[in-house]
């Protein structure tokens, strides 16, 4: 099986979805002939021409607006916005017209549209290329959002995500598309060769939406992670040798609230992991679930380890990341906590 | 040396306002028919004064004069002023269900009617519209059932909405009409994505796209304009300037400098500037625009300068805000009897015949209204169903959805 890594998987979920569906289209800033800032759409153009894959305007209103219009006239359209720090302009078309188009016509008109976003930090990015806006998504009834965090789950949750009928947010780790970044950045990058989850079959397949994955058993506590904070947390728990359960949530909503519970009720112990800021963050929503589910097999408190609080600051890049050291201090820290 | 004094802010202020007479004297109509019609193929450049000039077909004697007037048969005209009469028949009959409690909201198009009645009969019933709220002229001059717009209105329980609509925000694919968003802007530059949809397959079916004066201060407007201009998508984007935004004047969206329709310029985009109390001028210019799009000649930008005749909505006063005879003076009169003005001079029409079909419309209207109410109002008899608050969020119900009705017990 060939290994890929996450660019090399969106682009082949891209490429697999244009030559089996003629209504999908893509298109976004420097998508066309360039194939993107972080090449995940190369190579289309070429192969599918400029009616199929194209760039846009500097406007990200006019994306998804136009691609909202395209969605109603019967395409699937596949927009790339360049990163998710540039979406608010196009947050009203989300909010208020592709997420409730469906609803306020009562199923006359839908928006079947993919809007894929590179998302988190880890890059020297600064404030406006390293957000993690996954919660004001999450907060929108009408989207489905999905955050892979290995090249397999990438193309398929692409390729479910462009088959879906509803709009689906599709938010990217960059720091994860050359490699499983286990946020020990004074590292060399390990590349995705080596992981086993960067075997990708060729063709078409799909991962079903709502399906979370356990990465790794134990008995201690329960992580709830996605992105790249599920190979931080993994990185965590190995170096110190913790039993922990570590959840990849994958999709936010629909959440797979089965995996979760099941889990906390073996474990006892929750926490919450995401680099996003914390205030009413996704993992203020986890935590009020686990509690309301689980309350009764809970023996700690639910943590949560996050973004601080402050915008994502440049050079003090490494004191805001979540990093695994944050996340092992957690994690000893609910496992001594009296019961 | 130059003078330096304290920098002054332009505030813009129209030229009337509740305790003052109107004072339209600043906008001149121009005579009918000395408009220049371009051919189809004409680039932007070429065609510069249409943004400042106004089409205008029918003059004061009611006489369709000029390059613009085309030629009719009688019955496509008396069929438009029917379409224009039973617009303005609806909207009284649904301020005054307002009025008396059957729903909560309605919107009068009056003093605009003869601009979504003459559009919808200009392109073909198969494009698609992307309105605002001040387009049911669309719907009826389409011939969608005045049952299921009233039911609409009534949120009952033959809605098609299934109650989740604000009244007037109508939805009717198949008549091609989008749902109506209540999000001001929005469905300009979608019209422009569904209008290079069109392309983009091969198709023939254009998009109409429409927004108000003042919506045209959103960014969804210029990123319209862009995308419009940079696909050559064939779509024609309507802007009715009515002149007041609820109680803001279109001075407020444009300042005094240049007309909406001269927008189009900076994206070399063909633009014209029609009387749009004219149903004939309205009806050629958008025939115009709608021949270029299918032709691949690309979008127009299309400025119906018309005027607000009636509140914004249910929930406002324009006697609060603007000088109170300025309906009555506006230079460009009322686009029904400027139709009806010009069929009685082509000897296609009377006043007895006027009142009779007039008449006849508002029967039409009350039995329309009469039977929508018979499937119930907001407030009495049957209603939307509560538990279609939860269906069509998404296509299928997700596990969270299910668990909130059961917690409703719905």
């Amino acid at each position: 099986m060939p290994t890929m890594t996450m660019i090399e998987a969106i682009r082949d979920a891209h490429a697999i979805m244009m030559a089996r569906d003629p209504t999908v289209v893509v298109f976004g800033q420097d998508v066309g002939y360039f194939g993107g800032v972080f090449r995940c759409t190369k190579g289309l153009q070429q192969a599918f021409g400029r009616n199929r894959c194209f760039d846009a305007p500097i406007s990200e209103t006019g994306i998804v607006g136009a691609a909202v219009g395209m969605a109603a006239y019967g395409l699937r359209p596949c927009v790339e916005i360049q990163f998710a720090d540039y979406m608010y302009p196009a947050y009203d078309q989300i909010v208020s017209e592709a997420a409730r188009l469906r609803y306020r016509s009562a199923g006359d008109f839908t928006a079947p549209l993919v809007i894929r976003m590179p998302t988190g930090g880890g890059i020297y990015g600064g404030q406006t290329h390293s957000q993690s806006p996954e919660a004001l998504f999450t907060h929108v009834c009408g989207l489905k959002t999905i955050v892979p965090s290995t090249p397999y789950d990438a193309k398929g949750l692409l390729i479910a995500a462009i088959e879906d009928d509803d709009p689906v947010i599709f938010l990217e780790p960059k720091r994860l598309y050359n490699g499983p970044f286990d946020g020990h950045h004074d590292r060399p990058i390990v590349p995705w060769s080596q992981h086993d989850a960067s075997e990708v079959p060729e063709g078409h397949y799909r991962l079903p939406i709502g399906h979370a994955a356990v990465r790794r058993e134990g008995r201690a506590l329960t992580v709830l992670a996605y992105g790249t904070m599920v190979h931080v947390a993994t990185a965590a728990a190995r170096e110190h040798n913790i039993d922990a359960e570590i959840i990849d949530l994958r999709t936010l909503v629909p959440l797979d609230l089965e995996t979760i519970t099941a889990s906390v009720a073996k474990t006892g112990c929750c926490l919450v992991v995401h680099e996003a800021t914390r205030t009413s963050g996704f993992g203020a929503e986890l935590a009020a679930l686990v509690q309301e589910h689980c309350f009764f097999h809970l023996e700690t408190p639910v943590l949560r380890v996050t973004g601080w609080d402050t915008p994502y600051p440049h050079a003090q890049e490494w004191d805001y990341f979540p990093g695994p050291d944050r996340v092992a201090k957690a994690m000893t820290r609910l496992l001594e906590t009296p019961r | 040396m130059s003078e330096t004094r304290p920098l002054a802010l332009h505030v813009p202020e129209p030229e009337a306002r509740p305790d003052r007479a109107p004072a339209l004297a600043c906008f001149v109509a121009p005579p009918a028919g000395t408009v220049p019609r371009p051919a189809i193929d004409c680039r932007a450049e070429d065609i510069r004064p249409l943004a400042y000039d106004l089409i205008r077909v029918l003059d004061d004697e009611g006489d369709a004069v000029g390059p613009w007037a085309g030629s009719w048969t009688d019955d496509a005209l008396r069929t438009g002023l029917r379409h224009m009469m039973t617009v303005a028949a609806y909207d009284q009959r649904l301020q005054l269900a307002q009025r008396q409690g059957k729903t909560s909201f309605y919107m009068q198009a009056r003093g605009e009617e003869a601009i979504a009645t003459a559009v919808q009969r200009a392109v073909r019933p198969d494009d698609m519209h992307f309105p605002t709220y001040r387009q049911q002229g669309l719907l009826i001059a389409a011939g969608y059932s005045l049952v299921d717009m009233i039911c609409q209105n009534l949120s009952n329980s033959r809605d098609p909405l299934k109650g989740r609509q604000l009244p007037v925000m109508y939805s009717a694919r198949a008549h091609g009409f989008f749902s109506v968003s209540g999000n001001l802007g929005t469905q300009f530059v979608q019209a422009v994505g569904w209008a290079m949809a069109s392309a983009i397959m091969g198709d023939t079916r254009i998009a109409i796209a429409w927004i108000g004066d003042g919506s045209t201060a959103e960014s969804d407007f210029h990123a319209a304009m862009v995308f419009a201009s940079t696909y050559r998508a064939p779509v024609i984007l309507n802007i009715v300037n009515n002149q007041w935004a609820i109680s803001t004047f279109q001075g407020m969206a444009r300042g005094d400098a240049a007309t909406f329709a001269a927008r189009g310029h900076g994206f070399g985009i063909p633009a014209l500037r029609v009387d749009g109390n004219d149903y004939l001028a309205v009806h050629a210019v958008t025939a115009w625009a709608a021949e270029r799009a299918r032709r691949n000649l690309g979008p127009t930008l299309i400025e119906h300068v018309t005027y607000r005749a009636a509140a914004h909505s249910t929930s406002d006063d324009p006697a609060a805000y603007r000088a109170r005879d300025e309906a009555s003076q506006w230079p460009l009169g009322d686009p029904i009897v400027r139709l009806k003005q010009h069929l009685i001079r082509k000897g296609w029409w009377s006043e007895d015949r006027h009142v009779q079909a007039a008449a006849e419309i508002e029967a039409e209207v009350l039995a329309a209204q009469k039977e929508a109410e018979s499937y119930g109002t907001l407030r009495t008899g049957p209603r939307a169903l509560g538990r279609d608050l939860f269906a069509d969020v998404y296509k299928d119900m997700p596990q969270h959805l299910l668990r909130q009705r059961q917690e409703a017990g719905l």
